[in-house]
């Protein structure tokens, strides 16, 4: 039987990955996540897009201040040590590849690394792209975090994005429910599958075509 | 003797002319200048630029100058928010205009007008929709994407200190866009919670020097 991983197991392996010491932007959505399965053992310092280093947890109920906000317009607390700046220079660090690691999700990855995760519908709603962009080109680390395959079973992982891309040839990495991939010249190689998932199984849900590392590993589920 | 102080919001906005460009700081509801962009729908200027992260939410500030028909087009990155209502509906009615602009290339293009420079070429977009129309060149070995600069009529900011030649400190994470956006227009306006003395300010941690500012009249924090 197949065991795909909870968000929060997905975010506990892409948690594995950032080494102590490393200043980390989060993305939107899954990406946040990971921020509450780092261990104490490690101090990461995270970067928000509009003017933080040093972002700290939620504040306690009542102590919220408005004006001190994350990417996703959520209260938030400055740590000691942390400190404010303006909105150019929280792009200088980003553009700039001053972050070590940029965590995103995503609607669809192709197997040369190419990230669409800003629109899937042009027509209905106003585009909105915010951080985005520069999220993806920037950091020295892309990794994506993201489900598989869609709500109703269609791979994420193509050969080609057919949304909108945000950015090409930038993720270094991919988490998913299912599997972790890295992006390597000759497209996805599968470096970890989830328990009981059988190769087949797994190409069967992915349209890039798939190559496995020598010792794939395997994807803890919990 | 300099004195940048105005007693009124009504002063901080007089001749501020139909077709402007204005440039709003903000991001979420942290660091708009909500009374200088209410001052500015009393005011009466139509057909205007406006240039802010946000379309604006709910029936507040951005939101009601979109609401009461004074915007012609809006110039941000991320129109989409919860309550954003008012840009929605005039969007889909063909009633407003949006360029869309990724976060770090909208601050980016504000700082190059305010430095005086004929623009940059930004990795940000490239090979995206946002890159179509405009000029790319391969700049070591990676594209490039032109973009122009983008100086506004008049920048409405806010901050939480000033003093009569109008240095300016803020607060948290209300500072983002005000101290790009303050060297970006020809009427920089600024509304503060305090005034201070000269010399009260602590030098070395002024964040936006008094000469990129025009105007600051004070409103009560709320």
């Amino acid at each position: 039987m197949i065991s795909p991983l909870s968000d929060v197991a997905v975010a506990r392996r892409v948690a594995r990955d950032i080494p102590d010491g490393s200043y980390v932007n989060l993305g939107i959505g899954m990406p946040i996540l990971v921020g509450d399965v780092v261990g104490p053992d490690k101090e990461i310092v995270y970067h928000s897009e509009n003017g933080i280093l040093g972002m700290g947890p939620a504040p306690a109920p009542g102590e919220e201040d408005r004006e001190l906000i994350n990417a996703g317009k959520q209260p938030v607390t400055l740590l000691p040590g942390g400190c404010y700046f303006h909105h150019t220079d929280a792009f200088v660090m980003m553009r700039g590849g001053h972050i070590d690691i940029s965590v995103l999700g995503a609607f669809q990855v192709s197997e040369t690394g190419d990230l669409a995760n800003w629109i899937t519908d042009l027509a209905t709603m106003p585009p909105a792209v915010g951080g985005a962009m520069d999220l993806a080109v920037g950091a020295k680390r892309v990794l994506v975090m993201t489900t598989h395959t869609t709500r109703d079973g269609r791979p994420k992982l193509l050969p080609r994005c057919t949304y909108p891309l945000t950015a090409a040839r930038v993720v270094d990495r991919v988490y998913t429910d299912l599997a972790v991939l890295d992006v390597g010249p000759d497209g996805l190689v599968v470096q970890e599958m989830a328990p009981g998932l059988t190769r087949t199984e797994l190409q069967s849900l992915t349209a890039a075509r798939l190559t496995f590392a020598d010792d794939v590993g395997e994807l803890d589920p919990h | 003797m300099i004195d940048k102080r105005v007693a009124t919001l009504a002063d901080a906005v007089a001749g501020i002319s139909d077709g402007a460009t204005v440039l709003i700081g903000g991001f979420g509801d942290s660091g708009v200048p909500v009374e200088l962009v209410h001052a500015l729908l009393d005011h009466g200027a139509r057909d205007l630029t406006v240039v802010t992260n946000n379309a604006g939410a709910g029936e507040s500030d951005v939101a009601a100058l979109i609401r009461e028909r004074r915007v012609r087009t809006v110039v941000c990155s991320y129109p989409r928010s919860m309550g954003s209502v008012w840009f929605e509906e005039r969007w889909r009615a063909g009633e407003i205009g949006l360029e869309l602009v990724p976060q770090g290339t909208l601050s980016e293009r504000m700082r190059a007008a305010g430095a005086g420079l004929g623009g940059f070429f930004t990795p940000t977009g490239a090979d995206t929709l946002l890159a179509e129309g405009k000029e790319v060149r391969t700049i070591g070995g990676r594209p490039h994407v032109f973009e122009h600069p983008l100086p506004g009529d008049v920048a409405l900011i806010k901050a939480h200190r000033a003093d009569r030649w109008g240095n300016l400190v803020y607060r948290t994470a209300a500072r983002n866009y005000g101290p790009t956006m303050a060297t970006a227009a020809a009427l920089t306006v600024v509304q503060v919670e305090e005034f201070v003395e000269l010399g009260d300010l602590d030098p070395e941690a002024v964040v936006t020097p008094g000469v990129f500012v025009d105007r600051v009249v004070r409103v009560a924090a709320s």
